[in-house]
């Protein structure tokens, strides 16, 4: 399964790249196993995607949570939480 | 029905205030909050900053929390309104206005529209200070602002809510 992944401000600068196309594993099924994933890569991605860091996730542009489903197609952003306004 | 514009370009607060009551004569009330940058955050000097946001999810973000203020409140019009880009102490960020028929209703609509913005719509601040460049950080007083609405549903627009972690 193929995923667009975007990365987004302070994230996309500790994680040096604002996005990638990404061919994922079987075991990737939702956004919590996708963030496990990702956690493989080991160094900053291990350490920012930590589950003691604050970040957030949207799934084809709404806001999702660790159950969120993944499809072949999805566009999954990570991202601080927002400080607009 | 609201109107949702994110842009780079400044907004005229009187223009868009007369453009929710003139002809319309339903109008018994317009509420409008604008936020402005400062020139302190956190104890350091503010010089700019700059605003980016998530193109393409932000309009539906925004659309989502304006169509739930409209479920919640008898709302005759709006608009919300952020700026995106470089700006400067002083300058406009964000407009967020609401028209009714009485002010109850404004009020709590326009107030309500803010907490969600700040929350839920996908744009950050990089602010230029006296100690370097810096991304703001979320404040836990938005979250709790926000809190306050949530007897409904916790996300506008019927999706889910924010992923949480404990750090957050």
């Amino acid at each position: 399964m193929n995923l667009r992944l975007l990365y987004l401000a302070r994230l996309r600068e500790a994680l040096g790249t604002g996005s990638e196309s990404l061919d994922v594993p079987a075991e990737v099924v939702d956004v919590a196993s996708l963030l496990a994933h990702l956690r493989e890569r080991g160094g900053i991605w291990k350490d920012e995607l930590s589950s003691g860091r604050a970040f957030r996730v949207a799934v084809n542009q709404d806001m999702a949570r660790e159950g969120t489903a993944l499809q072949a197609g999805d566009e999954v952003a990570i991202f601080p939480p927002v400080t607009g306004g | 029905m609201l109107r949702i514009l994110v842009q780079e370009q400044d907004f005229s607060l009187g223009e868009e205030v007369a453009r929710l009551h003139r002809g319309k004569p339903q109008v018994g009330a317009v509420v409008a909050f604008v936020g402005l940058v400062r020139d302190l955050s956190d104890q350091a000097a503010v010089s700019g900053m700059f605003l980016e946001h998530y193109p393409g999810m932000t309009e539906k973000s925004l659309a989502g929390i304006a169509r739930e203020a409209q479920t919640r409140w008898a709302i005759l019009g709006g608009v919300i309104i952020h700026r995106i880009g470089a700006l400067k102490p002083e300058d406009q960020i964000v407009l967020v206005a609401v028209s009714s028929g009485h002010r109850g209703d404004a009020f709590a609509a326009c107030s309500f529209i803010m907490d969600y913005l700040k929350t839920q719509a996908p744009f950050w601040k990089r602010e230029s200070t006296s100690q370097g460049p810096r991304w703001v950080e979320a404040r836990a007083a938005d979250e709790e602002a926000a809190g306050r609405w949530q007897e409904a549903p916790q996300s506008p627009g019927g999706t889910t809510g924010p992923l949480r972690h404990s750090g957050s």
